[in-house]
């Protein structure tokens, strides 16, 4: 014998069923959700590996040859020959200064007059200048550095500093862990995945159900017997499935086409897409709960899924380095916890005491944002 | 005609003005957005917990470790003790890198041997531990020179840096003027690439079609309420750089106008093509995600296009928001001259040209 309570729970389960079978027939049926899941991240993804990279190599410099000396020629020839810049040489500074204002190059290196005559005179040291396009900040400190880094290997080339009194006492050894030829595209990659899976993520379930507000579909679904929350699930289950299987093609991406290596577990990698994947489908479920409306949910996707996640996700720009206001807010991003388990997953393992509280503060996101939600949908119509 | 013009003008204002959640939209997010980007967007390293494993009982070891302690780099020094702690401490990245100084550090510097020290940096973080691979360097050429003065002055040639336009490489410098560019692109999308599709949906787009309006005036009458709308929003951008920011605007207002109004143009003409090549909004709204995140990418905003492959440096071109930046960031610091400001500006006016035209085609098209 069945109780009155028991039917009433098998009832409610087969309702919660039936939502879900119906609503991920919608999911299929709809081209627009197929092409936010599986094609627009692809054009992403292709576009991050391609087009994001921090490994600079042949910057254009100019090098002005004011000293015509032979050892002058040898070290104008030596920035000719370094990886590091794509160098042509001019006779005089003025020819070049145009062309770092225009950025037809990023720097210029001076090899004055008294070059080849102060190089050998005892006591004084020969000058070489660099100067750098300083409005381009972070290619003026590659240009200094491996400038004084081309004249050093110069140097010891030439003989000049194999004397016991120039030679360094102590140098300085680094090993990058992870990624031992410090190959950014094998962070950048895992990262952007991160980036990529917040505007998926976002879109699927802002543009979705903002266009159910606006057809009355929702309101159709809120006249049924089905509580607030058996709506929220009924919709949330089939983008889910949904966007972890977006995550899965991206990661098959990121491994077989780009060879980024994957050194953590696959069950690890589930749990850290599902935890995020629920806070980035919570963030557009609220949006669209609070505008109800298709053209301002879209704007405030557009405003909220892509730049906050790219730039205050530690992906590119380190987090740690802001200032502490900034910090704050960033604690907020779902991203930032995405990006960090995917790096370490990829280039590390399953470090559990990284990625658990990770996972913990994005299913407490979630959990948020999807309450705040269930809070502005109306359990019946008024 | 140009009295129908302006009406239509008028009512897309009142449009986009009438709705507050539609206005919040517009006019909140780029200014707390200036806000926030500026100071995230920093290429220094600042507050890096730093493990030290000192090996070396000699007063050597001693003093290297504290100069890293006293460096403002590190606000956290966590003290190892013995190598099996190095890899638990990175992989959970309790610290970003690990210093470890020899047995035999003291002992080397005292009889002039070359002593080796080492610097474990976490990969994963490959721009960060570049640059505190290099901090690190110099905390230790200081520690050297400060050791033996008069090492420095045997080298037989220096290098002198000057950095032009940025002396001392104020990264504020160089991406407030950056986020003008990227936010205006967003706002300028934001109001034309669901215009069409919008009143296509609600079925008044039959109304504007039925009136004695002509396609063109129609594709002005979208495309001049935006343009206006999005120049206020670049202007308010520029003004809070200016004078809030306090970043030096070297060049002349004047053409950085002009190129604003021709860079605008080219956004507005991607994005009423993206609207009126799309039947409804979710396709509208797929067309600006499938523009957006690329124009950011492949502008040379974020990561510099000269490190992309050859190929996709070549496609960047078609991209206006890489040529307006150049110009943004050239006249704000460099006060580039009208020649190059004008060879930046012909693409964008080409991609300005081209959409619109792509776009008014759209239109009479679909009208007939």
């Amino acid at each position: 014998m069945m109780s009155d309570n028991d039917h009433r729970r098998t009832g409610r389960g087969r309702r919660l069923r039936a939502l879900i079978v119906k609503e991920s027939l919608q999911v299929v049926r709809d081209p627009s959700s197929i092409l936010i899941a599986f094609v627009l991240p692809l054009i992403l993804l292709f576009l991050f590996g391609y087009g994001v990279s921090l490994d600079a190599r042949e910057v254009r410099l100019g090098v002005v040859l004011e000293d015509t000396g032979p050892e002058a020629r040898r070290l104008a020839a030596a920035f000719h020959a370094t990886p590091f810049f794509d160098a042509r040489t001019a006779l005089h500074r003025h020819d070049l200064a145009s062309d770092l204002t225009s950025g037809r190059i990023r720097g210029m290196v001076v090899i004055p007059q008294d070059f080849s005559q102060t190089l050998h005179a005892p006591g004084v040291a020969a000058r070489v200048q660099v100067i750098t396009d300083g409005s381009e900040t972070n290619t003026a400190n590659y240009v200094a550095n491996y400038a004084s880094g081309t004249l050093a290997t110069w140097m010891s080339q030439e003989g000049l500093t194999t004397d016991r009194a120039t030679a360094p006492p102590a140098v300085m050894v680094p090993r990058f862990f992870y990624n031992p030829e410090l190959d950014s595209r094998n962070s950048l990659v895992p990262g952007s995945l991160a980036i990529i899976m917040a505007i998926i993520g976002t879109l699927l379930t802002a543009l979705v159900v903002a266009r159910e507000w606006e057809r009355g579909t929702m309101e159709a679904l809120l006249a049924t017997p089905l509580s607030a929350v058996e709506i929220i699930i009924g919709k949330l289950v089939p983008y889910f499935v949904l966007g972890m299987a977006s995550m899965a093609v991206c990661t098959a991406v990121a491994f077989f086409l780009y060879g980024i290596p994957f050194r953590g577990s696959l069950v690890a990698l589930a749990i850290a897409s599902a935890s995020f994947l629920l806070a980035a489908l919570g963030q557009g479920f609220l949006i669209s709960t609070v505008t109800r409306n298709q053209f301002i949910a879209s704007q405030a996707a557009l405003v909220s899924a892509f730049l906050p996640a790219f730039i205050l996700s530690g992906f590119i720009f380190e987090i740690a380095s802001m200032p502490w206001i900034i910090r704050v807010v960033a604690q907020v991003i779902p991203a930032r916890y995405f990006v960090t388990n995917l790096q370490t997953l990829f280039l590390t393992g399953d470090v559990w005491s990284l990625l658990r509280p990770n996972v913990l503060i994005l299913l407490a996101l979630a959990g948020v944002l999807l309450a705040l939600t269930l809070k502005k949908t109306p359990s019946r119509l008024e | 005609m140009l009295t129908r013009l302006s009406a239509l003008i008028i009512k897309e204002l009142l449009n986009i003005l009438r709705d507050p959640k539609s206005r919040t939209v517009l006019l909140v997010p780029p200014i707390v957005q200036i806000f926030i980007f500026s100071f995230a967007m920093t290429m220094e390293a600042k507050n890096i917990h730093l493990g030290v494993l000192n090996l070396d009982a000699g007063k050597a070891g001693f003093e290297l470790v504290q100069r890293f302690q006293e460096a403002k780099t590190f606000s956290h020094i966590l003290t190892l003790r013995g190598q099996t702690e190095i890899a638990p401490v990175m992989d959970a990245q309790q610290a970003l890198a690990v210093l470890v100084v020899p047995v035999d550090f003291s002992r080397k510097l005292e009889t002039g041997a070359t002593a080796t020290i080492q610097l474990l940096l976490d990969g994963r973080k490959t721009n960060t531990a570049q640059i505190v691979r290099g901090y690190a360097q110099r905390i230790l050429d200081r520690f050297l020179a400060d050791r033996n003065p008069g090492a420095a002055g045997r080298m037989p040639a220096v290098m002198q840096t000057r950095h032009w336009f940025n002396p001392n490489l104020e990264f504020m410098w160089y991406t407030v003027p950056s986020l003008i560019c990227i936010l205006s692109t967003v706002i300028s999308l934001i109001l034309t690439a669901l215009s069409v599709a919008r009143e296509r949906e609600m079925g008044t787009f039959e109304q504007l079609l039925v009136s004695p309006l002509q396609p063109f005036e129609i594709l002005l009458g979208k495309a001049l309420p935006a343009l206006f709308l999005a120049l206020c929003s670049a202007s308010l951008l520029l003004g809070i750089a200016i004078f809030i920011f306090r970043i030096p605007f070297q060049g002349s207002l004047t053409l950085l106008c002009g190129a604003l109004v021709v860079f605008l143009l080219a956004i507005v003409g991607i994005g009423l093509f993206i609207s009126s090549l799309c039947m409804t909004q979710q396709q509208a709204i797929l067309g600006a995600f499938v523009f957006m995140p690329p124009a950011v990418i492949l502008s040379g905003f974020a990561t510099p296009i000269e490190n992309m492959p050859h190929w996709l440096q070549t496609f960047t071109s078609f991209n206006p928001l890489r040529w307006f930046l150049i110009i943004v960031r050239g006249i704000f610091l460099k006060d580039m001259p009208p020649g190059d400001v004008l060879t930046n500006t012909l693409p964008m006016v080409v991609i300005a040209l081209a959409t619109l035209a792509a776009a008014g085609w759209l239109f009479k098209r679909r009208m007939e």
